[in-house]
């Protein structure tokens, strides 16, 4: 099976050639690797003691300086300590919900678009329920009844946002479905598990590793808005940053050091994740690209 | 010895609100190796009837025999029954998953039945098939087969499972002209050397000339001749059969039936095919004194035989053993 | 002409050099399987190919070239002049427009019609293709197939073209259908005067509508004449394979006995050297792997190479084929070709089945040496530039080919 290997090292590279095509897709790529770098070394290279407004060593508000680059916020923390400890709660937050909801949504697609008939439909009036919600709203809710921890922002986010997925995932197994090499499976003898896993995951894995990407991206301006709106994970976060900027004035005080770090790093990382997640819509989806 | 026996058999659907009658009282037996072209034009219901034969579709009444068993539902059973009735289809490009290699698509058939020695079977089904060395062809994605190589892939898919009866739908119409004498020589060849009996869906009536025993003419959910080859296609008694042969391209006088195939929801009365039928046009069957018949009375479902028979007032007026 | 993909991974030979023309009211058949360059070469006669293919050579359409129009010339020849019957004609309709509106399209783009005409006009058309005037309202999923492909026709008569080209018109059809739509195309270009070329893979097909024939094989024509002649006796090895590939009904030879060739086709970018078919060839000599052999009289009368060079190729019977060639011909070692011929390649004894005739091709042509490829037919050579023979739809003047030396 060497040779299968060596096919698979060629499609990887023609997929990075492909992917290196889309130039905003490699911008997204080097600015979230600057990220993730950051949030992998910071426990390395920083104290979190820091973080704790009990043991904060530096003056209240103080604007950016040479020991605080970035100023310090109302109890004297510094704020690129902050900035750093707080992308490690986003970016957790943010993949994680974003794979919840993609095991949800692609769950409930391959198996509504599989199963014809009674299943499918209850299925897709949950979706179109989950849909029409305003996921927000319930995601707050969902949050204040579980009470406050990182897994329950992911738990709100992730089961508020699978329903788009699901809807996606089900129109490409719907079409997945048509092809005659599953009907030839199913002359074969395959049963539903055979078809599913072999034929049509196979099929959508792409579309749903684009579509996660992107999921990403809104799963983390939900968690900040989550944190803005009171509902946070008991740690700094961005989100959480930004609410106590608001809540201590920061912008009529004219503290820009505290309500611009947090507020850029999520633009940047949404951005960056949403160009991603465009280039490999671009290389993977089929209809995308055209003839293929 | 029968394998493989349609009795009765009417399959139906719901088509735009009406009962659209797809199979309408079919009687078919394929024997142990014997090669049976089923003919006519799309829509007539021949491949209805052949998902029917394969189990993929529920018929309305009437049975699907297999070795003298009726054949049943169930999960476990259709399972069962997939290793002895392989398909093989008629868009080979589309019957491979792109993704999958030619080992993975024909070791696919003994991996859901758990069968051992995966790689034996693969390389023996793939050499049948003639595609040799199989190894050679182990790693090969389909894109980079040609038509009359993804065919035979398939092909092979299907005799991983040793089957003794193959349903091949329209297997070259998708295939290139030079292509397709191979694969009919290969089913011809897998008869010859496995005893394999084959069910071949087509509307080329040269396939059948080519390759079959017998032949079935299918029209409008009903089988309207039916016979050994020689006599059907060399002398055709049922004017839908003449119709048929009279348009091949090489034909001196063609019989081109006006319209297009009519509709399964809105199936006529009397015998099914008189509103096009040219024997009745050309005032034939009034000589014959059969006309009114021809309009009013119904035919009865041609019994399975492997005598030729053929579902015609006018043609039994003049040769009442049919 | 000549056509050239350019991809990723070098240039694609898919036609290599090709001179075909048809007359007003004539039918010409274009054979070969998938691959072998007969839609590219349809395709490129009106420019219709993707930009990566490099088109070399002369398209002549009434005398003008079309590879030299500007592109509103162009468009304005495409409809008007010359037109398209597509394969598969339910993809190639738009299923949210109604027929009738379909058709009139190109009348009302080009200006050659109002509003009030063009319906009338559509309502002719239908009608000379065999459907009810009203169907002009139906729209795609409401016809059967046959009568899209009616459909398909009648926009492609829509601007009363001089020439139609039909890729597969019938492949997805039932023989009836198929038989009906025969009949239809038949008769228009007896009635009209219109020329077409037709494009099959099934050569009993085209030998009942087409007039004249051309089998094309990687991307060169290996057999042409006229239809009958070439399907009932084709010369060139591949042209048998392909003739024999639809049995006659009732015919015993073929009765348990499908025919077929052996081998793929080849892959235009690693095509074989010498006569390109040579690998899958059953009559193949050694000396076909190193020499190509030109288009050469193949209907038994004497083989005159001066006629065969001055043109007179298109109304005759000829294949590319070392079967053909006059006896002295056939075992003389290919001197040009590339590479080393080995010496003394055996001359008698070759397998000559079924080429008795050969023979007959005429004691003259011993006077000339290196014939096979040195007649200077424009297309002698693989290289695009060297090819340059019109394709003169309906040109009065068409029929003595004008091959430029």
């Amino acid at each position: 099976m060497n040779e299968t290997a060596a096919r698979r090292r060629g499609a990887l590279a023609r997929f990075w050639r492909d992917y290196r095509a889309q130039r905003t897709g490699l911008y997204g790529a080097a600015i979230l690797a600057v990220f993730v770098l950051l949030a992998l070394v910071t426990p390395l290279v920083t104290d979190p003691s820091g973080l704790d407004v009990t043991k904060a060593t530096g003056p209240k508000m103080a604007p950016p300086s040479a020991e605080f680059p970035l100023g310090t916020d109302e109890s004297g923390r510094s704020i690129l300590l902050m900035i750093l400890w707080g992308s490690r709660v986003s970016l957790l937050i943010g993949f994680l919900a974003a794979l919840l909801s993609m095991v949800i949504g692609t769950v409930t697609g391959i198996t509504a678009g599989h199963f014809r008939g009674w299943s499918s439909a209850v299925l897709m009036r949950i979706t179109d329920w989950f849909l029409v919600l305003p996921s927000l709203v319930l995601a707050l809710v969902l949050a204040a009844i579980l009470g406050g921890g990182t897994s329950t922002i992911i738990l709100a986010i992730g089961v508020t946002s699978w329903a788009a997925t699901a809807r996606l995932i089900r129109a490409q197994t719907l079409a997945v479905e048509a092809r005659p090499y599953v009907e030839r499976s199913r002359v074969l003898g395959a049963g539903h598990w055979h078809v599913m896993t072999r034929h049509v995951l196979p099929n959508v894995a792409p579309l749903v590793l684009a579509n996660t990407t992107l999921t990403v991206a809104s799963a983390i301006v939900t968690e900040s808005t989550l944190a803005f709106l009171g509902a946070d994970a008991g740690q700094a976060s961005w989100g959480s940053m930004l609410r106590g900027s608001y809540d201590w004035g920061a912008v009529t005080s004219g503290a820009w050091w505290y309500v611009l770090p947090p507020g850029l790093c999520i633009v940047a990382v949404v951005l960056a994740f949403t160009f991603c997640g465009r280039a490999l819509e671009a290389v993977l989806n089929p209809r995308l690209r055209g003839v293929a | 010895m029968t394998l493989l026996e349609a009795r009765d058999l009417h399959v139906q659907f719901a088509s735009r609100g009406r009962r659209a009658r797809a199979v309408d009282g079919v009687n078919l037996t394929v024997g142990e190796g014997e090669i049976v072209a089923l003919v006519g034009e799309s829509g007539c219901g021949k491949t209805t009837l052949a998902r029917t034969l394969l189990g993929l579709e529920r018929p309305a009444s009437g049975t699907v025999l297999y070795g003298g068993a009726p054949l049943a539902y169930s999960t476990r059973a259709l399972k069962a029954y997939r290793r002895e009735v392989q398909l093989v289809p008629q868009d080979p490009t589309g019957s491979l998953n792109p993704r999958h290699t030619v080992y993975e698509a024909v070791a696919e058939g003994p991996r859901i039945h758990g069968l051992r020695d995966e790689r034996e079977r693969v390389a023996s089904a793939l050499s049948r098939a003639g595609l040799r060395p199989p190894e050679r062809f182990f790693p090969v994605y389909p894109h980079e087969l040609s038509g009359g190589q993804r065919q035979r892939v398939v092909i092979a898919g299907a005799l991983a499972l040793d089957p003794r009866v193959l349903v091949a739908d329209e297997p070259v119409a998708s295939l290139d002209a030079s292509v397709r004498g191979e694969i009919l020589s290969l089913l011809l060849r897998l008869r010859a050397e496995l005893g394999l009996s084959a069910l071949v869906v087509t509307h080329d009536l040269g396939l059948a000339w080519n390759i079959a025993d017998r032949v079935a003419v299918m029209y409008l959910g009903r089988i309207v001749e039916s016979g050994p080859v020689e006599q059907v296609l060399s002398a055709p008694s049922h004017p839908y059969t003449q119709a048929l042969l009279s348009v091949l391209p090489d034909s001196p006088a063609p019989i081109v039936l006006g319209g297009e195939p009519p509709d399964p929801t809105r199936i006529p009365g009397g015998c099914r095919f008189h509103p096009r039928c040219h024997v009745l046009a050309s005032g034939k069957a009034a000589e014959a004194g059969v006309d009114g018949l021809c309009r009013s009375q119904p035919l009865e479902i041609l019994p399975s035989s492997t005598e030729l028979r053929a579902a015609c007032h006018y043609a039994r007026a003049r040769q009442p053993q049919l | 002409m000549a056509v050239t993909y350019r991809s990723a991974a070098g240039d694609v030979p898919a036609v290599r050099g090709v001179s075909l023309e048809v007359a007003e009211g004539e039918a010409l058949g274009l054979a070969g399987e998938s691959g072998s360059g007969k839609s590219t070469l349809a395709m490129a006669l009106l420019r219709l190919l993707p930009k990566s293919a490099r088109v070399t050579g002369e398209i002549l359409l009434d005398g003008e070239d079309v590879l030299r129009m500007n592109w509103g010339r162009l468009r304005a020849v495409r409809w008007a002049s010359a037109s398209v019957v597509f394969q598969g004609a339910q993809h190639a309709l738009n299923p949210v427009r109604r027929v009738g509106e379909q058709i009139a399209e190109p009348l009302l783009v080009h200006g050659m019609a109002t509003q009030a005409e063009a319906r009338t006009r559509v309502a002719g058309l239908l009608e000379q293709v065999g459907l009810p005037a009203w169907r002009a309202r139906s729209y795609p999923h409401e016809l059967s197939g046959g009568q899209r492909q009616r459909v398909m026709i009648a926009m492609a008569l829509a601007c009363s073209p001089r020439l139609i080209i039909a890729d597969e018109p019938t492949t997805a059809l039932d023989v009836m259908i198929q038989a009906q739509v025969l009949t239809l195309v038949r008769s228009l270009i007896a009635d009209r005067g219109i020329g077409l070329i037709m494009i099959s893979h099934d050569l009993s097909v085209l030998a009942a509508t087409c007039d004249r024939l051309a089998v094309m094989y990687a991307g060169r024509v290996v057999e042409a004449g006229p239809a009958r002649e070439v399907f009932t006796g084709a010369r060139h090895p591949y042209g048998r394979a392909l003739a024999e590939a639809f049995p006659t009904v009732g015919d015993p030879s073929s009765r348990m006995a499908p025919r077929g060739l052996g081998g793929d086709p080849p892959d235009p970018m690693r095509l074989p050297g010498g006569c390109s078919f040579h690998p899958r060839c059953p009559a193949a000599l050694p000396s076909c792997a190193w020499r190509q052999v030109e288009l050469w009289p193949a209907d038994g009368v004497a083989g005159d190479p001066a006629g065969h060079a001055a043109g007179s190729t298109q109304a005759r019977h000829t294949a590319a084929c070392v079967h053909v060639l006059p006896e002295p011909e056939r075992s003389e070692p290919e001197r040009t070709g590339p590479g080393t011929p080995e010496p003394g390649m055996p001359e008698a004894g070759m397998p000559e089945a079924g080429m008795p005739e050969a023979e007959e091709a005429g004691p003259e042509a011993a006077g000339g040496q290196e014939v096979p490829n040195a007649p200077s037919a424009a297309n002698a050579s693989g290289a695009p530039d060297a090819a340059d023979i019109p394709d003169d739809p309906g040109a009065p003047d068409a029929r003595p080919a004008k091959e430029s030396a």
